[in-house]
């Protein structure tokens, strides 16, 4: 379904420092956006500061695109300064007393940049940030500090891109705003991207492969419309759990402001602003908003009715629900249902119900 | 009038001199004790506050066992360099360094404290080593609390008496200082004498005072 990158990046970070365990075991893809997800305490900023360098784990080990940067069986550990990384922190961390300007300077200066000098004009355009190099830290908003602070991280053409919760900071007007430039990087960054995030709408918006972390140990790690589709998460994803598809735009009704979504073995309508026929949309599809039926419901206000099979049925025994894997002519799909209603209609591999989708949401 | 003139700057100088020599030692000193932790850093803490609490005459004694013509590092300048230290303006400078040690480190630290470590941090992803984050991002943001720090430790030289009086004694035109001064004039029985060097003290003090507010309280806002 989805092909997978080969890993370039390879860690084993193992501390006990007794409330707090971390014990990861990863292979990251070597290009698109890794999300990093999981509640706070989970391990997050621990895993991104270690593979920075900026916290020395014992015995830890981490390769980067073929090159050792630590490996303590061997005595290797790579200063923080010698790792061509880039690193955005949670809070502002521009240089209080250096123009926006001095500051992208800065990491560019000390990097020996290798044969493809970074396209500065074109990094100043892609996070719109001309109209600030002359200003200080101080007089920019939250949102155009962390634009300039992805800016100083690009500039000096690091192998690897660790953004620590960027947005967490900034509110929803600011978060929003920013947002689509992550987007448009996502594009053309050909490095691999470590995001560590808690907001779901994040992840899902950005993310091509998701590491689920829980109490400083890997739940689920994979590409991301996989991981999300799985039917085993830990609790505390479960209400996260759907499906993230990419759609072909079919057709527009501006008069409903709908949009028609074609997928492999069916089509939805979304609440939309209209788009040009052919664009891909990337959407979500939570469990929590398909409800299954055994015959084609009428009259009913929902508008996608998608008859599928069910492939498997998952839930604990004493949990109130259940979830459904569906297939729909080729596109997965899984429902979150209540197992009273799963014992009622007897669902079992291989059923054929409707899917009746409430919700989709349009993602980018 | 001259007298004077040649006490208040022989004064400004012997301070001068004493804080530029304690600055290198005291801002390490202060990095240290704001970044890092070691086993035995509340006994080097409490060893450099100690000129703060026991009496300057003490210390002053100190100095003297130590740097004088018997003494391990007396005998090590004497011998080695041909230095003579006690009993003259070298000694004057001593004395003034050592008290002013404790108000320099102190400032120092807590202006390095107050430096989020997450700038530092935001140069090493940049590629800067840690000599480089220290003179490019540490040194200019902590600027303001060390200027007030020498700011500080100068005013402080510049009344230091009691262990000047001991290890550099009080000889006109040699090791007499405003402080020294003032009470060498009482002794003699010239108040007036001693008045004017109080007005100037006093007008050095807050003068040296009121700039390391300024300097301190500007930061912060």
């Amino acid at each position: 379904m989805t092909t997978v990158a080969p890993a370039s990046l390879r860690l084993r970070f193992r501390l006990d420092r007794g409330s707090f365990v971390l014990d990861l075991d990863l292979a990251l893809p070597g290009r698109g956006v890794t999300a990093l997800f999981g509640p706070s305490g989970a391990g997050k900023t621990t895993c991104l500061r270690a593979i920075a360098g900026l916290e020395r784990v014992p015995g830890g080990f981490l390769e980067v695109d073929g090159e050792i940067w630590q490996d303590e069986s061997r005595g290797i550990f790579r200063p923080t300064h010698r790792r061509a990384l880039g690193y955005v922190f949670q809070e502002a961390s521009l240089f209080p007393h250096l123009s926006v300007r001095r500051n992208l300077d800065y990491g560019r200066r000390r990097r020996r940049v290798s044969a493809q000098p970074v396209d500065l004009d074109h990094l100043i355009e892609l996070l719109a940030i001309r109209p600030l190099l002359d200003r200080r830290p101080a007089t920019l908003s939250g949102g155009e500090r962390q634009r300039a602070a992805i800016a100083r991280a690009l500039i000096a053409r690091p192998r690897l891109l660790l953004l620590d919760e960027p947005l967490a900071s900034l509110d929803l007007a600011r978060k929003n705003e920013i947002l689509p430039y992550l987007e448009r990087l996502h594009h053309e960054l050909e490095i691999p991207v470590i995001y560590v995030s808690h907001a779901v709408d994040e992840v899902v918006r950005l993310a091509d492969h998701l590491v689920l972390l829980a109490g400083g140990r890997v739940a689920a790690s994979g590409p991301l419309m996989e991981t999300l589709a799985r039917l085993d998460l830990p609790e505390e994803f479960a209400d996260e759990a759907g499906l993230v598809v990419e759609g072909t735009v079919g057709a527009s009704d501006p008069a409903y402001g709908l949009v028609r979504l074609d997928f492999p073995g069916g089509s939805v309508y979304v609440a939309h602003a209209a788009e040009p026929a052919g664009r891909r949309l990337r959407c979500q599809i939570r469990a929590r908003d398909v409800s299954l039926a055994l015959e084609k419901p009428r009259d009913t206000s929902i508008l996608n009715l998608v008859p599928a099979r069910v492939v498997a049925v998952a839930g604990t025994a004493g949990a109130a629900h259940v979830l459904v894997r569906l297939d729909a002519g080729g596109t997965p799909l899984v429902a979150r249902i209540t197992r009273l209603s799963c014992d009622r209609l007897k669902l079992a591999p291989g059923a054929a119900v409707w899917a009746q989708i409430k919700a989709v949401a349009v993602l980018m | 009038m001259s007298d004077l003139f040649h006490v208040t700057l022989f004064t400004l100088g012997v301070a001068l001199l004493g804080t530029a020599l304690i600055l290198p030692g005291g801002v390490a000193l202060g990095w240290v004790l704001a970044r890092r932790s070691w086993a035995g850093k509340a006994a080097i803490e409490t060893l450099v506050a100690l000129p703060l609490v026991i009496p300057p005459v003490a210390t002053g004694l100190i100095l003297l066992k130590l740097f004088g013509r018997h003494g391990l590092l007396g005998r090590f300048f004497e011998q080695t360099l041909g230095v003579e230290i006690v009993f003259t303006w070298k000694a004057v400078v001593l004395a003034t360094a050592v008290m002013s040690f404790p108000l320099l480190v102190r400032t120092a630290r807590v202006a390095f404290e107050e430096i989020n470590p997450r700038f530092e941090e935001a140069a090493r992803t940049l590629g800067a080593g840690p000599w480089d984050v220290f003179w490019t991002v540490t040194l200019p943001l902590g600027a303001r609390g060390l200027l007030a720090g020498c700011v500080l430790a100068f005013a402080r030289a510049l009344g230091e008496f009691g262990a000047t009086v001991m290890i550099a004694g009080m000889i006109p035109g040699k090791t007499i200082t405003l402080a020294l001064g003032i009470y060498h004039e009482v002794q003699l029985g010239r108040d007036a004498e001693a008045l004017k060097l109080l007005v100037i003290s006093v007008g050095l003090a807050f003068a040296a005072v009121w700039l390391s507010e300024r300097l301190l309280r500007r930061r912060t806002t």
